[in-house]
């Protein structure tokens, strides 16, 4: 657990980065400081390590005044990773994630064994710990940066714009092997972004801050986007909200369709047998394993196995128990209108419409009006 | 036929023996350059480590060394010699002198050139001041120090070299005594060892520096550039 | 030794030695600038555009550069069939060591010139020798004038070595003063030395200011 007690940063020049802040961030959750730049977001997180040390008021970390620790042992108790990843030039990847371990005094082999545990964890061959930082990408190096802060095994993290540097298809790879870690190892996660979207993709509890470092709302995700405090929040949130609150809302209680669907081999699986001359409906073709492959539009005749220039792509996949905005998106995007609804495995199990999600919200609302 | 009497020059037993021979020529001015690039390196690299570390005085370093590049040093040498009383000592004190500024500025800006973003990770991941400099601003220095180095030593040979003059031994006195006497051939073999110590001494010292400069920053600075490196920083020697 | 100082500066015969020998130094140290500067032009646009070039150019420059200025200064003759005392050896030596000193830079400053600023120009109808005079040396100016300014203070301060061959500059001082052991006329060349070397500094920094008016509007280029 983080407590910042009326922690207030002015600078030399006379600029009031953070101002008064009070808050707690719980143990064991995803925390993430967003806002505009200049609102103290990085000076917030570097005062719990330090590395920046606050004009007045105090930081508590599992109850302590940092400023009875001596600032090199603090640190090596608090995983740190920056925008650029920050790696040594001149030390191997395993030797980079080695680096607090062996600070820490511990010897040099079980060290690297650590650290070639560690770059499993985060996703990466053992043999990458053999090559220099500048023979990696930025998503690679990344995850050497993540696995560096691990590596001394410290109850808290704090990220500042990790994954900033990287393109948006890398990014949410991290995003996603971040949450798979969290979800393994239960660290308390202060996570600076500027990125609203990524704030409300991992965070569990969101801090906004406007300029001039006060902080304008903390709460959970979900909250911040159906309840933003005031206007500068709402503003920035940004656009969409409503619907991407919807990732927020569970499925549950929605009533799966069915449709006609068939085999790639033109055999007949289930709901109406299609025409052979075109029926009036859209048929579903699933390949042997019961996955979704394409659509078969109305009016298509069939005869023996369904032409590959016939089908339609579908549209994206909607997971049974995932949130109310991959069902809606599933609808709106598919070809007939009819959103495919997938287990886990990916196997075919019904479809749902738009209508049916947003019977299901105005329900919702009812229920709790 | 110049060429002729040099190599009738060379084939003479006389001139490779004794204390104005060749060898012992080459071994003075290895001497005094040695002597004056340790002394140098003994003053600027921890002067260099300091101010690169803690960034106190770099600007007026930066300045004072780049001013040090401008001074004729045929005027340091006879200013130092005449200074000093004549003795020999005056004149390594000129070329410890000029040797500091390249190695000053090669440390210092090795220091200063480290990544902000990896001296920021250094300090965040809990190194002490003293592990910081040691394992992550030192060998990041490492090439541009081991460059001021190699600029400081060309710089010493040539201004040995011009030291003769005002009395020091070395090769330069081969150079100036057959000006003196109108001896070409001797000129030029002078001229020609010069030349051959100061590429030998720079190719020791870029041997040296291909061990000591850790490989990662090797293969960092291949990926940036993908040209073979060259000195960026002035001939400052005159 | 404040009085010494006065007591040479007094002469007039002093002065036209001092005033000749510090013309003399202008003309041996800037002449081997604007040569060197001139030949280093296309030699850096070479290592720039050819990535097979730019290793032997490099190289070369390395060697060149790592051989002492006196051991130069006496094999130019012998390679040139000059005089030994002619100062044409020093103004030759001197440009060798320019070039050698400024492909480096023209090389940088031509790859640090957004390519999209290139393409643009090519783009427009540029053709490459136009496109090279009007866009991207225009644009290297800030990269290359560092260059300059180490080159020029590189020369100021070889010139007096020229002494020791009987050419003249400032240097002569050195080697008058130090036959008679009088510390005065060193004295005098070496804060002249070092004035001149200022001196052409700040015009040159004055002369890339002048180049680069976008600089000071605080545009981007």
């Amino acid at each position: 657990m983080i407590e910042f007690q009326a922690v207030t940063k002015r600078f030399d020049d006379g600029t009031t980065a953070v101002d008064n802040l009070d808050m707690v961030v719980e143990a064991g959750t995803i925390t993430v400081f967003v806002g505009p730049s200049g609102c103290g977001k990085t000076t917030s997180l570097r005062m719990v390590n330090r590395m920046i040390e606050p004009t007045s008021g105090t930081v508590l970390v599992d109850g302590e005044d940092i400023r009875k620790s001596n600032p090199a042992l603090l640190r090596r108790r608090i995983g740190y990773v920056i925008q650029q990843a920050g790696l040594f030039p001149h030390r191997t990847v395993l030797d980079n994630v080695a680096t607090v371990p062996l600070l820490s005094g511990w010897t040099r082999r079980k060290a690297r064994a650590r650290a070639a545990e560690l770059l499993e964890t985060v996703g990466l061959d053992a043999a990458m710990g053999k090559r220099y930082p500048s023979q990696l990408s930025g998503g690679q190096q990344q995850r050497v940066g993540v696995a560096r802060a691990l590596a001394a095994d410290p109850p808290v993290l704090l990220m500042d714009e990790p994954f900033s540097a990287v393109d948006p298809v890398v990014r949410e790879g991290l995003q996603d092997e971040l949450l798979r870690l969290q979800a393994d190892l239960d660290k308390t996660i202060v996570f600076v972004t500027h990125d609203i979207d990524e704030a409300v993709r991992i965070g569990e509890k969101v801090a906004v801050f406007r300029k001039g470092g006060v902080l304008a709302q903390y709460a959970a995700p979900a909250e911040l986007l159906s309840n933003p405090a005031d206007d500068f929040v709402s503003s920035f949130v940004g656009k969409d909200r409503g619907y991407r609150g919807l990732s927020f809302l569970q499925a549950d209680g929605i009533q799966l369709g069915g449709v006609s669907t068939m085999g790639l081999h033109g055999e007949h699986l289930s709901g109406e047998r299609p025409s052979t001359v075109g029926g009036p409906d859209w048929t579903l073709v699933l390949d042997d394993d019961g996955r979704p492959r394409g659509w078969l539009p109305p009016g298509v005749v069939i005869q023996g196995e369904p032409a590959e220039e016939d089908l339609r792509p579908g549209g994206s996949l909607y997971t049974e128990g995932t949130a109310l905005r991959g069902a809606l998106d599933a609808a709106l995007s598919s070809p007939s209108g009819l959103g495919v609804v997938v287990d886990d495995a990916g196997r075919y199990t019904g479809v749902v419409t738009a209508q049916q999600v947003i019977d299901l919200i105005e329900e919702r609302r009812k229920d709790a009006a | 036929m110049i060429l002729q009497e040099l190599f009738g020059w060379f084939g003479d037993p006389a001139h490779w023996q004794g204390p104005d021979g060749v060898p012992n020529r080459m071994l003075e001015h290895l001497g005094y350059t040695l002597l004056s690039v340790f002394g140098a390196a003994a003053i600027a690299i921890p002067l260099g480590l300091y101010v690169g570390h803690s960034g106190r005085g770099g600007v007026v370093l930066v300045g004072l060394s780049n001013a040090m590049r401008a001074l004729p040093t045929l005027g340091l040498v006879t200013f130092l010699f005449l200074i000093a009383g004549g003795s020999e000592a005056g004149t390594i004190v000129g070329l410890i002198v000029l040797a500091v500024p390249p190695i000053l500025a090669g440390t210092y800006s090795g220091v200063q050139d480290t990544d902000r973003g990896v001296v920021d990770a250094a300090r965040g991941m809990g190194m002490t001041g003293w592990q910081r400099l040691w394992q992550v601003e030192v060998p990041n220095a490492l090439p541009l120090l081991m460059g001021g180095l190699r600029n400081a030593a060309l710089q010493v040979v040539a201004t040995a070299s011009v030291a003769a003059y005002v009395g020091l031994g070395g090769l330069g006195r081969l150079l100036l005594d057959g000006l003196r006497v109108i001896d070409y051939s001797k000129v030029l073999a002078g001229a020609l060892f010069i030349a051959l110590l100061a590429v030998l001494l720079d190719l020791v010292l870029a041997g040296l520096q291909r061990i000591i400069v850790p490989r990662g920053l090797r293969v960092a600075a291949a990926a940036v550039a993908g040209r073979p490196k060259a000195r960026s920083s002035g001939r400052t020697e005159s | 030794m404040f009085d010494d100082l006065s007591r040479y500066l007094s002469s007039t015969s002093n002065q036209e030695l001092v005033l000749t020998q510090l013309l003399q130094h202008i003309y041996l140290s800037l002449l081997p600038l604007v040569i060197g500067l001139a030949l280093a032009i296309p030699l850096g646009w070479l290592a720039h555009r050819y990535r097979a070039a730019s290793g032997v150019v490099f190289g070369v420059s390395n060697a060149v550069y790592t051989v002492p200025s006196l051991a130069l200064f006496v094999v130019i003759p012998v390679v040139l069939g000059t005089q030994i005392l002619d100062s044409l050896n020093v103004v030759v030596a001197l440009t060798i060591y320019t070039t050698a000193l400024l492909v480096r830079p023209v090389c940088d400053a031509l790859d640090a010139v957004p390519f999209h600023v290139v393409a643009a120009a090519t783009a427009m109808g540029y053709r490459p020798v136009r496109r090279f005079v009007t866009v991207e040396l225009p644009l290297s100016v800030p990269v290359l004038s560092a260059g300059v300014r180490v080159a020029s203070v590189s020369n100021i301060s070889l010139v007096s070595v020229g002494a020791l061959i009987g050419t003249g500059g400032l240097g002569v001082l050195f080697t008058s003063g130090f036959q008679i052991s009088y510390t005065a006329p060193i004295i005098v060349g070496i804060v002249l030395t070092l004035v001149l070397a200022l001196v052409v500094d700040l015009i040159l920094v004055g002369l890339r200011r002048a180049l680069t008016p976008w600089l000071r509007a605080g545009g981007t280029t």
